[in-house]
C-alpha cells in the first residue's frame, strides 16, 4: 500500500476550494452563499490536515480547529444576518440588497 | 489505504458539486453533510483521528443543525407541508444514502482491517495536539476565544427583537 502523496490531498483542497468558490461568484441565494464560504473553509482546513500529515507535525490539526473554532463564529453572525434580510426584505436574493440609502 | 482516500475524495468531489448547483436548499445541506463526512474519513486515512472527530461532531453537527434551522424558519407556512411531501420522497435520498453507504462501508473495512491501519502515516494522537494547542499557540487560542465571544455578541445584537423594530422605524 502506497502513501497519500501531499500533491493529491493539495489537488483535492484546491478543487474543492474552486468549487466554493464558482459556487459564492454564480449563486444568488444568500443560503448557498453561505454554504460556499463554509465549502472554501473546509477546504483550507483539508489543505492544512494534508500538510500536517505529510509534516507528521501536530501543528495542520491545531490550524484546522482555528479554522472551526472561525467557521462556527461566522456561520452564527452570518445566520443572523441572513434572517434580519429575511423579515426586512422578504427575499433571500443578494441583487435585492444593491440598493443603499444614505 | 490509498484507495479509500480517493473513493472519498471522490464522493467529496460529487457531494460539493450537487450542493452548489442544486436549487433547493435542504438537498444542498445533505449534500454538504455527506461531503464533510468524506472530508471526515479522508482525515482518518490521513492519520489524525481527532479531526476526523471534531468535523463530524462540530460541522457536520453543530454547524449544519444551525443552518437547517434557519432553512426551517425562513420557509414557513403551507409551502412546507408540500415540500415536506417532496423532500421525503425516494427521488431525494437515494443517492445521498448511497454515497453515505459507500462511506460507511470503507468506514467498516478499516475497522475490520488488521494491524497496519495507517500503513505510511504515522497517527497524530490528540495528546500530541492538545499539548501543542494549549503549549505553543495559547496566545492563538486566547485570540479564537475571542473572536467566539465576538460571534456570540453579535449574533445575540443581530437577533434582537428591539433591534427589527428600529430597523423598521429607519424604514419610514
Amino acid at each position: 500500500m502506497a502513501e497519500i502523496n501531499m500533491q493529491t490531498g493539495l489537488i483535492l483542497a484546491g478543487i474543492l476550494f474552486a468549487l466554493g468558490l464558482t459556487g459564492v461568484l454564480v449563486r444568488r441565494n444568500i443560503i448557498f452563499v453561505l454554504l460556499s464560504i463554509e465549502i472554501m473553509l473546509n477546504a483550507c482546513g483539508l489543505a492544512f490536515i494534508v500538510i500536517g500529515s505529510a509534516m507528521q507535525e501536530p501543528d495542520g490539526q491545531v490550524m484546522y480547529f482555528f479554522i472551526l473554532a472561525i467557521a462556527a463564529a461566522e456561520m452564527a453572525v452570518g445566520l443572523g444576518l441572513v434572517l434580519n434580510m429575511f423579515h426586512k426584505y422578504k427575499t433571500l436574493d443578494t441583487n435585492m440588497l444593491n440598493q443603499m440609502r444614505g | 489505504m490509498t484507495i479509500i482516500f480517493y473513493i472519498s475524495a471522490v464522493i467529496a468531489v460529487i457531494a460539493t458539486l450537487i450542493t452548489i448547483t442544486s436549487m433547493n436548499p435542504v438537498r444542498a445541506l445533505l449534500y454538504f453533510i455527506l461531503s464533510l463526512l468524506a472530508s471526515g474519513v479522508i482525515f482518518f486515512v490521513l492519520g489524525d483521528p481527532f479531526a476526523a472527530a471534531l468535523v463530524v461532531i462540530i460541522n457536520a453537527g453543530a454547524i449544519m443543525v444551525l443552518f437547517v434551522f434557519v432553512v426551517m424558519m425562513i420557509n414557513p407556512g403551507k409551502r412546507t407541508i408540500e415540500q415536506e411531501k417532496q423532500w421525503t420522497g425516494a427521488k431525494m435520498w437515494i443517492l445521498p444514502s448511497f454515497l453515505a453507504v459507500i462511506l460507511l462501508a470503507e468506514f467498516i473495512y478499516i475497522l475490520l482491517l488488521p494491524g497496519h491501519r495507517f500503513s505510511g502515516h504515522q497517527i497524530i494522537q490528540p495528546k500530541q495536539v492538545g499539548l501543542e494547542l494549549f503549549g505553543h499557540y495559547l496566545l492563538v487560542v486566547e485570540l479564537v476565544s475571542m473572536v467566539l465571544l465576538v460571534g456570540l455578541l453579535g449574533a445575540h445584537h443581530l437577533s434582537r427583537k428591539s433591534n427589527t423594530v428600529k430597523s423598521e422605524d429607519l424604514e419610514d
